[in-house]
């Protein structure tokens, strides 16, 4: 039987009235995950691979390679079905939904990639399917929304607080607290009650799986360094899980840095979104882990140029990780991100996610550090970020940013 | 005997919440002492949290308001210093400000400062909506040397190993889930509290119903069918915001409060009345 905890953190901290399902899942978990009861993993990584288009590449980018001159691998996650790793996770959890007889499906979303995923999955596999998502959310990220409805699911705004994850999240437990007995709620990370931060990353580390194989074929041999974003921490933990046996191997977690790694208590804002460099302990949506919160526990508002990193928490086992200093955190502030969004663009023709560029930025702001064989997760594609890079560019002077004013309408 | 089993030993107990610092810090007082005279057997008071996810739409306003009127945990504690009302209370809110809280120089981790602290303001008891039975011996073991209560709930959803573990760890009385969900006032209330209330028979610590109750027939129905007391937090933090919208005089928010607490702890004694049974005829 796994454990609920990594090291001091993690945990189920949730209302009585989901803890018998947190329990029902941990006994499907052991069973169909970890067992492979009934052949569910077989199912699930034929699925993967039929209906999510796995393995995904592992590309060497000739031009960080040049200019790092290092070998730079670029695990192509964006090429996953839906455009982003969140799939990984969203088929692995709809499917298990299915195998445990549950009925619909509830899942929140920040940027709306986990949103899209867990509606691609629910529509693939016959679940009815609700997302939350805030209201801010919905504005910056209006193709997802689209998406998810062209899917079959519904997409309800959530207004409270600043209309973000958080409050995704908050919203969609309360819906999970009222019709339990008959939904599963799609967790989008590795956070919350166990067995959720475990299961998601077991769900994610097909990704590790593949890119651990193939440098090895590649490169010949283990990278000296695996670069990822972390919000939640899903993909960070999916590139990094089949990497932290190997000591040698630098593992770089890259938070968003916002606009400022300070925070105004009085007004309960963080302007960043780097729970693992600047947050505290404390238990926050069923788990104990590093967030951002006032010195009375109070959760603050985080920000991100990147809607898929706007969240005041992080994964429980990456938090358990950096304490242990195998995960070395690291933040990229939003003027840094945006820049690497177009650089990477125009020099290896992939728009990335904004997700993303935050680990891109990092590797271009710290190239010593990576060491001579590099992997960078590419988490997802940018395709859902054009409105808002186009608006965040033009407030911006990018050196890397073509003229932002010909996408205003006039040179186009 | 804890004064909150004492609450218990005559009848039924009316227990109804408020946030505290809902709309504002002096109005909470008015009202929360309005529900004293209105017969009130504890009170539950919230510590407003952030991220309240038990909670439904009425009481997160509620704590939106509090929390933005400035409401702390050190400003709650004082506020409890403060109250004119001579029954017990209960302290209602999540563990992480509990676990966060630090009082002064004591850096101490939690829960135990905080427990410190609310002991010596004049709380009895805990009730901590994110907090199972399974994280909770840290918490409970501060309780007892402090001798305060911590209130468990049980849902509609639990049973077998899960109620033996919270019976192991309950004291002062047993938070009974009405029905799935989250808080918030009902026009009916759920036929699955005669079955919550049919599991924890064999219990030795008194069942209060809570989620959805908001009137006095209500009340009168849930001890008529074997409640200990009721909880009412939904119904009464309505009238809070309404009067807090319609920028009404605070005596007369806390009027309507003292007559809604009337209601449903009269609807509660009769529904106990109906409990006791006829002398046999001769």
């Amino acid at each position: 039987m796994s454990t609920s905890k990594f090291g001091e953190y993690g945990g189920q901290y949730v209302p009585e009235a989901l803890m018998p399902a947190v329990e029902e899942l941990t006994d499907a978990y052991e069973r169909y995950v970890r067992g492979n009861e009934d052949g569910f993993m077989d199912e699930f990584r034929r699925r993967l691979r039929d209906f999510g288009g796995r393995p995904t590449p592992l590309q060497r980018a000739e031009q960080l390679s040049a200019r790092y001159d290092s070998e730079v691998y670029l695990k192509r996650e964006d090429l996953v079905h839906g455009g982003a790793h969140k799939l990984n996770n969203a088929l692995g959890q709809v499917l298990l939904a299915k195998y445990m007889g549950k009925e619909r499906i509830v899942a929140e979303t920040g940027a709306g990639q986990h949103g899209t995923a867990t509606a691609m999955a629910a529509a693939h596999l016959g679940m009815p399917c609700e997302v939350y998502m805030g209201e801010r959310d919905i504005n910056r990220q209006r193709p997802n929304v689209f998406r998810m409805r062209l899917n079959g699911t519904e997409v309800t705004p959530v207004t409270a607080g600043r209309g973000t994850l958080k409050e995704a999240i908050n919203e969609t437990m309360r819906d999970w607290a009222t019709n339990v007995e008959d939904t599963h709620y799609v967790i989008g990370s590795i956070v919350g009650p166990h067995p959720f931060p475990r299961m998601v990353r077991d769900f994610q580390s097909v990704i590790s799986e593949e890119a651990r194989e193939q440098v090895r074929e590649r490169a010949g041999r283990l990278p000296d360094s695996v670069v990822a974003c972390a919000g939640g921490g899903s993909n960070t933990m999916g590139v990094f899980h089949e990497f932290v046996g190997d000591a040698d191997v630098d593992l770089y977690a890259v938070e968003a840095g916002g606009s400022s790694l300070d925070v105004d208590e009085e007004a309960g804002v963080a302007p960043n979104s780097a729970s693992l460099s600047t947050g505290d302990e404390g238990v926050l949506h069923g788990a104990r882990t590093k967030l951002l919160q006032d010195s009375d526990g109070q959760v603050m508002e985080s920000h991100s140029v990147s809607s898929g990193l706007d969240y005041a928490g992080v994964g429980p086992e990456l938090a358990h990780l950096v304490d242990e200093g195998r995960v070395t955190p690291a933040t990229v502030d939003d003027d840094a991100a945006l820049e690497a969004f177009h650089r990477l663009s125009q020099e290896e023709g992939i728009i990335p996610a904004l997700e993303t560029a935050h680990a891109f930025a990092f590797a271009h702001e710290h190239p010593d550090e990576l060491g001579d064989v590099t992997v960078i997760n590419v988490s997802g594609r940018g395709d859902k970020d054009l409105e808002s890079v186009i608006e965040e560019s033009a407030e911006r002077d990018l050196d890397a940013a073509p003229d932002m004013d010909a996408f205003a309408g006039g040179g186009l | 005997m804890s004064r909150i089993d004492e609450a218990f030993a005559d009848g039924p107990a009316f227990i109804p919440y408020l946030a505290v610092g809902d709309p504002d810090y002096e109005s909470s007082k008015a009202y929360v002492e309005a529900l004293a005279r209105g017969g009130a057997d504890v009170i539950e008071l919230g510590l407003p949290f952030s991220e309240p996810v038990a909670e439904g739409p009425t009481i997160q306003g509620a704590v939106t308001r509090a929390l933005d009127a400035g409401m702390t945990p050190d400003r709650y504690f004082e506020f409890v210093e403060e109250l004119d009302v001579d029954v017990p209370l209960v302290c209602m809110t999540y563990y992480n400000l509990i676990y966060q809280y630090t009082a002064g120089d004591d850096r101490r981790e939690g829960p135990r400062p905080f427990v410190e602290r609310a002991a010596e303001a004049g709380i009895e008891g805990f009730v901590v909506p994110d907090l199972p039975a399974e994280e909770a011996d840290p918490l409970r073991e501060a309780c007892d040397d402090h001798g305060l209560d911590l209130v468990f709930i049980v849902a509609p959803t639990t049973e077998g190993d899960r109620l033996d573990r919270i019976m192991e760890r309950v004291s002062g009385y047993v938070y009974v889930q009405a029905r799935l969900g989250v808080t918030g006032a009902r026009g009916d209330v759920s036929g699955q509290t005669d079955e919550a209330l049919a599991r924890l028979t064999e219990w030795d610590v008194p069942k209060a119903v809570g989620f959805g109750i908001k009137t006095g027939e209500h009340a009168e129905r849930i001890v008529a069918g074997g409640a200990d007391g009721i909880i009412v937090g939904s119904a009464l933090v309505d009238i809070v915001a309404e009067g807090h919208e319609a920028n009404r005089p605070v005596d007369e928010v806390a009027a309507d409060l003292e007559a809604k607490a009337r209601e449903l702890a009269e609807g509660a004694a009769a529904g106990y009345a109906q409990r006791v049974p006829e002398p046999e005829r001769t």
